[in-house]
């Protein structure tokens, strides 16, 4: 992605981009949460959506998933139409192949009472024509992949810690072979101990599988560490985009200089705190 | 090892005797029927506007800390050592002189939704200390809050005053929080993760208001954090708690270039960079251990301790004097100087 394009063609497909948004708007009543939203991630390629509370980055993961349905404009993935709701259960257990989501919360996004082993089984049962002993051979190799040990995936979600949840539910999305995953604040919640381990998870992820991953999050050290592109939100629209270093590095628009200037780091002192909260917002 | 006192902690300029001190604080909380240890010897002081840093991952005992010095501890707490705010010990206090120290003692939480009544308005809520213990006036009362909200950077505060916690946004909600705690005049601020639900950039705001404060009013910040780069960035000195106690204490400017203890170099590394990529980070290898988990002769971080030697498991190490700050780890002196945290 080079720019939040106004240049790409107004319809059909991109065909080098596993995700695709074009002009996409949403409105709640009078508000409009989302306003005039273009992006497109390459195949095998990761975008961070960065923003604060109401920037509208959370709303754009939710339509991509079809939570949410678009006022106006085109979301594509792997080459398919699904700004419309799925017609009938086929479609919706291909969009399901093509597009999953990881939540900020694995406490409340995981089935209290399935055990992880059983819950991984379910979605490869509902997307991939397996026998049972590929599936259970497949289970075993998910759980695996993501850190877990066997005893962990005989569990119930509420014996797991957070991290461990995090990890099923990373696991849970990777079954249905999705060609891009939605991180929406997937290690927001986490320890920062337990934060890298995931991170690093999602790295040798990608590495192995190969799939796109489309970052929500406000903690912009985060981005940097998962995406090659980046598109900041404010206020519903994309204020700024580009690589993921340029923008972090040299931002342009003084809300994204805010933005970097905010973020506590070595060296970063209360004096630089008062300057980022004193820099005029528009 | 150098240094062998415990007081070489850099203190603020004019600071006499600390207005807090916590000696070998020691909890147990019922855990399946049996008492289990949550705080293991914990032990800082702090002086008039001077900020501490309590840092510490889930666990850490960083927040029951804070409960045991404010006084607000689950039932059926066992609390061993010693609290003494201004030379008196907490444990003591009772009726004129417990409301005394209420009163001095200031607490912000991390989510002001949860500890505001959200169907009475801001400024029944902000007043209501100064109106029913202090006896003052409603007319009286109100202005001084409204004072205080222009002190936290609401101009508006007499509007606000009218508002429920709903119409207000997260960080206008804590910036209330923060205003109605300091309307008693406290000395000592004990803040809970009082950033951690907001943006980053209301975070910035609100950390240079507590700053400004802490200045202005001479209060002692209490600051509780899972945020290493936050603390060091806006407190004098920070404490580094794991598994129940305090493994380092150190001045903040040299917990990223210096640190004392490998659990706070592992912490700083942990993080991903926002100026640098990297194309691994350097996790923490298992998760954060609490109090009731960790072995008592051992140290509690060695089996996550990327310097970790037989020694380590053998005994319980204690805090340290070195270097100008505090460690509790038996290498500390083969340690020293090189635990400096680097991305590569």
């Amino acid at each position: 992605m080079t720019e939040p394009s106004h240049t790409t063609p107004s319809s059909g497909a991109p065909s080098d981009a596993v995700l695709a948004v074009r002009n996409l708007r949403k409105d709640f009543g009078e508000v409009t949460a989302v306003d005039d939203v273009s992006f497109t991630v390459p195949r095998g390629g990761s975008l961070g959506i960065v923003g604060e509370s109401g920037s509208g980055k959370t709303t754009v993961a939710k339509m991509i998933v079809g939570l949410e349905r678009p006022t106006s404009g085109e979301i594509y993935a792997a080459g398919h139409d699904r700004s419309k709701p799925a017609r009938g259960g086929a479609e919706r257990r291909r969009r399901g192949r093509e597009v999953q989501i990881v939540f900020q919360d694995p406490y409340s996004s995981l089935d209290p009472r399935q055990p992880i082993a059983a819950m991984l089984d379910e979605v490869l049962r509902l997307h991939h024509e397996m026998s049972q002993a590929d599936r259970r051979a497949r289970v075993v190799e998910l759980i695996d992949l993501v850190g877990l040990d066997e005893r962990q995936g005989q569990a119930l979600p509420r014996a797991l810690s957070g991290g461990q949840r995090q990890r099923a539910a990373i696991a849970r999305a990777l079954a249905a072979q999705p060609e891009v995953i939605i991180l929406d604040e997937s290690v927001a919640a986490l320890d920062v101990s337990i934060q890298a381990q995931i991170l690093n998870l999602l790295a040798d992820v990608r590495d192995d599988v190969g799939v796109s991953f489309v970052l929500i999050s406000h903690d912009l050290a985060v981005v940097r560490q998962l995406t090659e592109e980046v598109v900041v939100m404010r206020n519903g629209r994309i204020v700024e985009s580009g690589t993921t270093t340029s923008v972090l590095d040299d931002p342009q628009e003084a809300y994204t200089k805010r933005l970097r200037a905010s973020v506590p780091g070595p060296g970063w002192s209360i004096d630089q705190v008062r300057e980022a909260a004193s820099l005029a917002t528009d | 090892m150098t240094a062998t006192t415990i007081e070489t902690q850099p203190q603020p300029a004019g600071a006499g005797s600390p207005l807090l001190e916590v000696d070998s604080l020691a909890l147990q909380l019922p855990v399946d029927g049996e008492y289990r240890p949550i705080l293991r010897g914990v032990s800082f002081t702090l002086a008039a506007g001077e900020a501490l840093g309590l840092v510490g991952e889930s666990g850490s005992g960083k927040s029951m800390t804070v409960r045991a010095i404010d006084r607000i501890l689950p039932p059926r707490a066992r609390l061993e050592g010693t609290i003494r705010f201004d030379g008196q010990t907490v444990a003591d206090l009772s009726g004129a002189a417990l409301k005394k120290y209420r009163g001095e003692v200031a607490m912000v939480f991390q989510d002001p939704r949860a500890h505001i009544n959200p169907v009475r308005r801001v400024g029944d809520f902000m007043t209501e200390v100064l109106r029913t213990n202090l006896g003052v006036k409603p007319k009286a009362a109100a202005e001084r809050a409204v004072e205080m909200l222009a002190r936290v950077g609401i101009p508006d505060g007499a509007r606000r005053l009218d508002q429920y916690p709903h119409e207000l946004s997260g960080g206008l909600l804590q910036r209330v929080m923060i205003a109605s705690a300091l309307l008693t005049e406290p000395r000592l601020l004990l803040a809970d993760e009082p950033t951690t639900a907001l943006d980053v950039t209301t975070q910035a705001e609100i950390m240079a208001i507590l700053d400004d404060l802490r200045r202005d009013f001479q209060l002692a910040v209490l600051f509780i954090t899972h945020d290493l780069d936050l603390a060091s960035a806006v407190c004098n000195r920070t404490a580094v708690m794991y598994a129940g106690e305090i493994v380092e204490v150190r001045q903040s400017s040299l917990l990223h270039t210096d640190p004392l203890h490998p659990y706070t170099s592992a912490l700083g590394a942990a993080r991903p960079d926002i100026s640098e990529s990297a194309h691994r980070l350097q996790a923490i290898a298992g998760r954060p251990l609490s109090a009731l988990e960790a072995p008592p002769d051992a140290c509690a971080f060695a089996a996550r301790c990327q310097h970790h030697e037989d020694v380590c498991d053998s005994s319980h190490p204690d805090l340290v004097a070195i270097d100008g700050g505090l460690t509790r780890c038996v290498r500390a002196d083969d340690l020293r100087g090189r635990l400096g945290v680097s991305h590569d």
